[in-house]
């Protein structure tokens, strides 16, 4: 249960202000050997696989959070436990460790080239400066390793994203079958659930979750009382610009801690 | 509990039927343009999802709701794609969109095509019998009430 992001866009549907909280990345690391039977190509500057998908191939969905939190797991051993008892015990925390690293064979097919040989790549060419497509091409820098997984989306396409939402908000009130409707409040779809809230204003506050995190609707006000009281009444803040102050940040990142707790919002927090 | 009107398109973006229950508001643009706009709206909001979304998607985008409405969305892997327009009460149409498709809409678009060899593919479904037929099935649904609650 987590809170993926906060995006906040402002009436002409610019984004001003883009966090992310929690961002599972699916990837796959494998050694290659010439030739390489995936088919590449370049989209948006990046090196993605248009075609193939190796059987078998395993990868790890590693969670990697902003705050790193430990997991934690309390062991009480009795004084009296007996040996029995003591190695059931080991064997189920090992079992545990195994089981968060959950391992599945994921389907390559859309994914983007990240790294070589454990060298993060630059857009379409290396590290050194060389383009992907030709090195692969050539059979001596073989056997290669190379990770792939999802693209992490660059800010401008997070701003290109943000006004899409504005617009697609708009017409979602337009085509409603109802009198009064508003804007799209709430998008599901079977990985995430995206809320929104419009101000009076034509402030927006959208929050990407999990589906099944519950609590958004108080999250969102709450965002939005952490706007106004940080952002709106700091002097050095114009209004519509992009939000750049800290005790915004810091307050949003304490609301989004609480929210995943599902614990409430105290008058004074 | 009700339901307001049903699309469904083709890969294309032709729309292949509409129909309408309880509509209360009219788009304020003709009807074919509404269904351009539908489309239109729908293809976005399934590469804006596929984009924002932090792992791989099996299903994809499946519903949206707003203050007064909920959209359902259902698409089969030929392209064909249903939409639902619901108040807020139904939960999950799911089901009853895939329903929609393999008994009443496959069942009689078969029939529709193999029985008339020179009907085009891609034009609005003009079969009488399928009209009356997924009539009867949304009103026969738990969720649908004749006068909106």
């Amino acid at each position: 249960m987590a809170i993926f992001s906060v995006y906040v866009v402002n009436k002409a549907g610019g984004l001003i202000y883009q966090y992310d909280n929690y961002v599972p990345r699916a990837e796959a690391e494998k050694t290659f050997s010439y030739p390489l039977d995936l088919v590449l190509k370049i989209h948006d500057e990046k090196v993605v696989v248009s075609f193939g998908q190796r059987d078998g191939i395993r990868g790890t969905v590693s969670c990697q959070q902003v705050n790193v939190k430990a997991y934690k797991m309390y062991i009480v051993i009795t004084g009296n436990m007996s040996w029995l008892e003591l190695k059931c015990c080991i064997v189920y925390v090992l079992y545990l460790l195994l089981t968060l690293c959950t391992h599945t064979s994921i389907n390559l097919v859309g994914h983007a080239l990240l790294s070589i040989n454990g060298v993060d790549v630059n857009g379409k060419f290396t590290a050194d400066g060389k383009e992907i497509i030709e090195y692969l091409k050539d059979s001596t820098n073989y056997p290669v390793s190379i990770r792939f997984g999802r693209a992490r989306l660059s800010s401008n396409e997070k701003l290109m994203l943000a006004s899409m939402f504005h617009s697609l908000f708009a017409i979602g009130s337009q085509l409603s079958p109802e009198v009064g409707s508003s804007g799209i409040e709430m998008l599901e779809t079977d990985m995430f659930k995206l809320h929104c809230f419009q101000t009076l204003t034509g402030i927006k506050f959208i929050v990407l979750a999990d589906p099944r995190q519950s609590g958004i609707d108080a999250l969102l006000r709450k965002i939005y009382e952490i706007y106004s009281d940080f952002a709106l009444k700091n002097p050095f803040y114009s209004l519509e610009m992009p939000i750049r102050c800290e005790l915004f940040d810091q307050n949003l990142k304490g609301a989004l801690e609480i929210a995943e707790k599902a614990a409430n919002f105290g008058p004074g927090s | 509990m009700t339901v307001h009107n049903l699309y469904i398109f083709d890969r294309n973006g032709s729309c292949l039927h509409y129909g309408e229950w309880n509509r209360k508001k009219q788009a304020g643009i003709s009807k074919e343009e509404e269904f351009k706009l539908m489309y239109g709206m729908l293809f976005s909001i399934r590469s804006f999802c596929s984009k924002m979304s932090p792992l791989d998607m099996k299903d994809g985008f499946l519903t949206f709701q707003t203050s007064k409405y909920k959209l359902h969305y259902y698409e089969t892997a030929t392209g064909i794609k249903i939409i639902m327009n619901t108040d807020l009460g139904v939960p999950n149409a799911k089901d009853i969109l895939h329903q929609i498709y393999s008994t009443v809409s496959m069942g009689l678009y078969v029939e529709y095509i193999v029985k008339n060899p020179l009907c085009v593919l891609g034009e609005q479904l003009s079969s009488d019998l399928f009209s009356t037929r997924l009539d009867l099935y949304i009103r026969a649904l738990p969720f649908f009430s004749p006068r909106a609650a």
